[in-house]
């Protein structure tokens, strides 16, 4: 929801940013306020999943202008681990199989590191145990998850709950959700909106990425950026997005593509 | 990020310090007055010294073994010294008579020489270069009829078990590095479980190479009579020295009917440093003898040192429902190089044997897997699984597997399973991106890829061995 004079917790200004030699954001701007939902859409290669690795800073990617903050705090020499600890969550498109290091184990580690880096008791893995049912719970994911290999052998939902249950142990004042609607069926879907609305609340943000509206019918966005050639091109509000379920990418890039002309 | 993993690859060799002690070492060279001449000083039996010329006799005959896929300079197997011990009395009644460089000495390596401040339930041999130079707990595991002492003290006190069994699993003609074990051997360890009898400590030995330019060549001798069970665990060191020491041991197991051998090893020889100078040869032949039917016979191997190791500790599957095992974890890093595996033979009916090996590369290092599962005419029913998984830090080392499956039995089910991972940047993001920093991620990852094999390891020795991975490992992740 939108709440007057509520703080900013990113504020992206003319962010320029490459892989390999080759640039794909061109000049990325956007601001999200705490208990705002944003949608970033728009089509394939148009650099809204590399936005959301920037953000959270995968080493692969290199910044070459522009700024990026957090609370008012510059994120540009932050390490990952680091960005993690200040609050920034990325729920991943694709994440990776770890076969033999327990679920359990890991989320174990990364909720007391995260938690001690907010100067709060770790738990040990009885406590955590007890704390992490009702997260459990929520996803409508039972005890044996924590006993597999953390991601090994998952079905592309249970992938995604996964994420959302880190989402939910690590309380993240930022959580950027990319394509987390992808390889998710009807029921899946709902389940994971449903964690998201409730993970939510007045004193954080959501940034979902995506490619379709349906994720949008689920989690309603206070805001929907259309992205195009590295840039957003078109912001709206949850009324865009069924315009672009129904008309397609096309017009805006022609608006956009007129402007400029 | 990648001098992220560099750190954590990059640890100093913890044992790689050097004992002042004065040695009774024998000049450089081999000979048959050599091999005399360490027989004599042994004080050997007529039959041993027979044993240890003919070996010599056949050695001259072979060539070094080519089809390793490791390359290392060409030994001169006369530049190395065959004999070499610290200097003192010949047989140690109790701990107050061992020099105190050498109780420093294993104390810095923290390997518990002193029965009271011993880890309970270890009895412990410790070979110091070429001998053996102190056994504990031995009075009390003589109480249940179990013989662990030297390989000296049991050609002295027992020739006739060791003339019965020495060579008969591993004969002298089995392969190069055998046969010139079977030449120049210096010491070892001996044990024997007699029947029906469950040793009540699980029994170690610990090798440490001293002298510079000493080659190491222990025999290990292991009898489980009818029903009995034993547990083995054997520790390995040696000091950084800028020039290749060569290790080449021989270890035999036999076990009779229903009896069960779990024989552990943590090797951590002084793996030369990280442009390859200097470092351990460890050319090994390990072999164990399902003889009786229900026997069992089980390998567990933590492999983490060595310039060049050559190792395949295998079972030959004789009696009717035996069992063979093998687990493993090898790590190479820098220029080290690793060719080690396993080899199955069934010849028993339903004799099973199951495989797991772990390799791990990092920085320019090599690793491979070879095994062998040969399954004969008359093994009905036999079964073997094999897992061999390899994970590669870094994009400069190598993993190789060379799985070898002969099967002579319609009835015979033999599966092999292999994976290939890396610890990529993307395993590295997904673990910083939940806070975790890259040094306890790929700790958390090496441990999730071994534990398979981790899980089959005493308690402490586990300890141990997770330790040793984190350090080896320190600086190579980033």
């Amino acid at each position: 929801m939108i709440i007057k004079n509520a703080a900013t917790i990113l504020s992206v200004h003319n962010l320029v940013a490459s892989i390999d030699g080759t640039q794909i954001l061109k000049g990325f701007d956007i601001t999200v306020k705490a208990g705002e939902i944003h949608a970033i859409m728009g089509p394939n290669g148009s650099g809204k999943s590399t936005f959301s690795k920037v953000l959270a800073g995968h080493p692969s990617y290199t910044v070459d202008g522009g700024t990026l903050e957090f609370k008012g705090q510059s994120l540009m020499d932050l390490e990952p681990d680091e960005r993690a600890k200040l609050g920034v969550f990325l729920g991943f498109q694709y994440p990776v199989e770890v076969p033999g290091v327990t679920n359990g184990s890991f989320l174990r580690l990364a909720y007391n590191t995260v938690q001690g880096a907010r100067g709060k008791d770790e738990l040990d893995p009885l406590e955590f145990d007890d704390f992490i049912q009702s997260k459990l719970s929520l996803l409508g994911m039972d005890a044996s998850f924590l006993e597999r290999s953390l991601n090994d052998g998952f079905s592309g939902g249970e992938k995604k709950r996964n994420e959302i249950l880190q989402m939910a142990i690590l309380e993240p004042t930022l959580a950027i959700l990319d394509e987390t609607d992808s390889g998710l069926d009807i029921d899946a879907l709902r389940v994971v909106a449903n964690g998201v609305n409730t993970l939510h609340g007045d004193s954080d943000a959501v940034v979902l990425v995506t490619h379709y509206q349906r994720l949008l019918n689920y989690i309603e966005p206070d805001f929907i950026h259309v992205v195009d050639g590295g840039r957003v091109i078109k912001t709206g509000d949850k009324s865009l997005a069924h315009e672009l379920e129904s008309r397609g990418y096309e017009w805006v890039l022609d608006e956009n593509r007129s402007r400029a002309a | 990020m990648s001098t992220a993993i560099d750190n954590i690859v990059n640890q100093p060799y913890k044992a790689g310090f050097h004992t002042e002690i004065e040695t009774d070492s024998m000049a450089r060279g081999l000979s048959e007055d050599v091999i005399r001449t360490i027989s004599s000083k042994k004080n050997e039996p007529d039959w041993l010294l027979e044993f240890r010329l003919n070996a010599y006799r056949h050695w001259l005959t072979m060539t070094e073994p080519k089809w390793p896929n490791v390359r290392y300079p060409k030994i001169d197997f006369q530049d190395i010294i065959y004999y070499s011990a610290p200097k003192s009395k010949a047989t140690k009644k109790s701990m107050d008579e061992v020099d105190p460089e050498l109780l420093k000495t294993f104390e810095k390596l923290g390997i518990p020489m002193n029965e009271r401040a011993a880890l309970a339930g270890v009895a412990v041999d410790v070979v110091f270069d070429s001998v053996s130079v102190t056994t504990t707990y031995k009075e009390k595991l003589a109480e249940y009829g179990i013989i662990f002492c030297s390989f000296s003290e049991a050609v002295r006190d027992h020739p006739d078990l060791i003339k019965k069994y020495l060579g008969s699993v591993v004969p002298y003609t089995d392969n190069f590095y055998s046969a010139l074990n079977s030449a120049v051997f210096t010491d070892g360890s001996f044990c024997y479980i007699p029947k029906g009898v469950k040793c009540p400590m699980d029994l170690s030995t610990y090798f440490r190479i001293n002298t510079q330019d000493s080659g190491q060549f222990e025999r290990t001798l292991i009898v489980a009579e009818e029903g009995s069970q034993v547990c083995y665990l054997e520790g390995c060191t040696a000091p950084q020295f800028d020039t290749n020491q060569l290790h080449a041991a021989v270890v035999e197991l036999i076990a009779m009917d229903d009896a069960d051998i779990k024989y552990s090893t943590v090797q951590n020889w002084y793996a030369g440093d990280e442009n390859g100078v200097g470092g351990i040869f460890n050319f090994v032949t390990k072999r164990g003898l399902c003889k009786g039917k229900n026997s069992k016979i089980s390998w567990t191997q933590v492999e983490t040192g060595s310039a060049v190791t050559w190792k395949y500790p295998s079972c030959i599957l004789l009696g009717d429902n035996s069992v063979g095992e093998f687990y493993s974890v090898a790590l190479t890093n820098h220029m080290q190089q690793a060719d080690t595996g396993t080899k199955m033979f069934h010849i028993g009916k339903n004799t099973r044997s199951r495989i797991i090996s772990k390799g791990i590369s990092a920085g320019k290092s090599n690793n491979s897997y070879r095994g062998l599962v040969k399954v004969s005419p008359k093994a009905d029913g036999a079964r073997n699984y094999s897992q061999c998984d390899s994970m590669l830090i870094g994009d400069l080392c190598g993993a190789n597997t060379f799985p070898y499956i002969e099967v002579a039995n319609k009835s015979a089910t033999v599966e092999h399973e292999a994976s290939t991972s890396k610890i990529g940047e993307e395993q590295l993001f997904y673990f910083l991106s939940r806070g975790i920093d890259s040094e306890e991620a790929v700790s958390m990852i090496i441990n999730g890829f071994v534990r398979d094999v981790f899980m089959h390891l005493p308690m402490e020795f586990a300890v141990e061995a997770t330790k040793l991975l984190g350090l080896k490992l320190e600086g190579s992740v980033g």
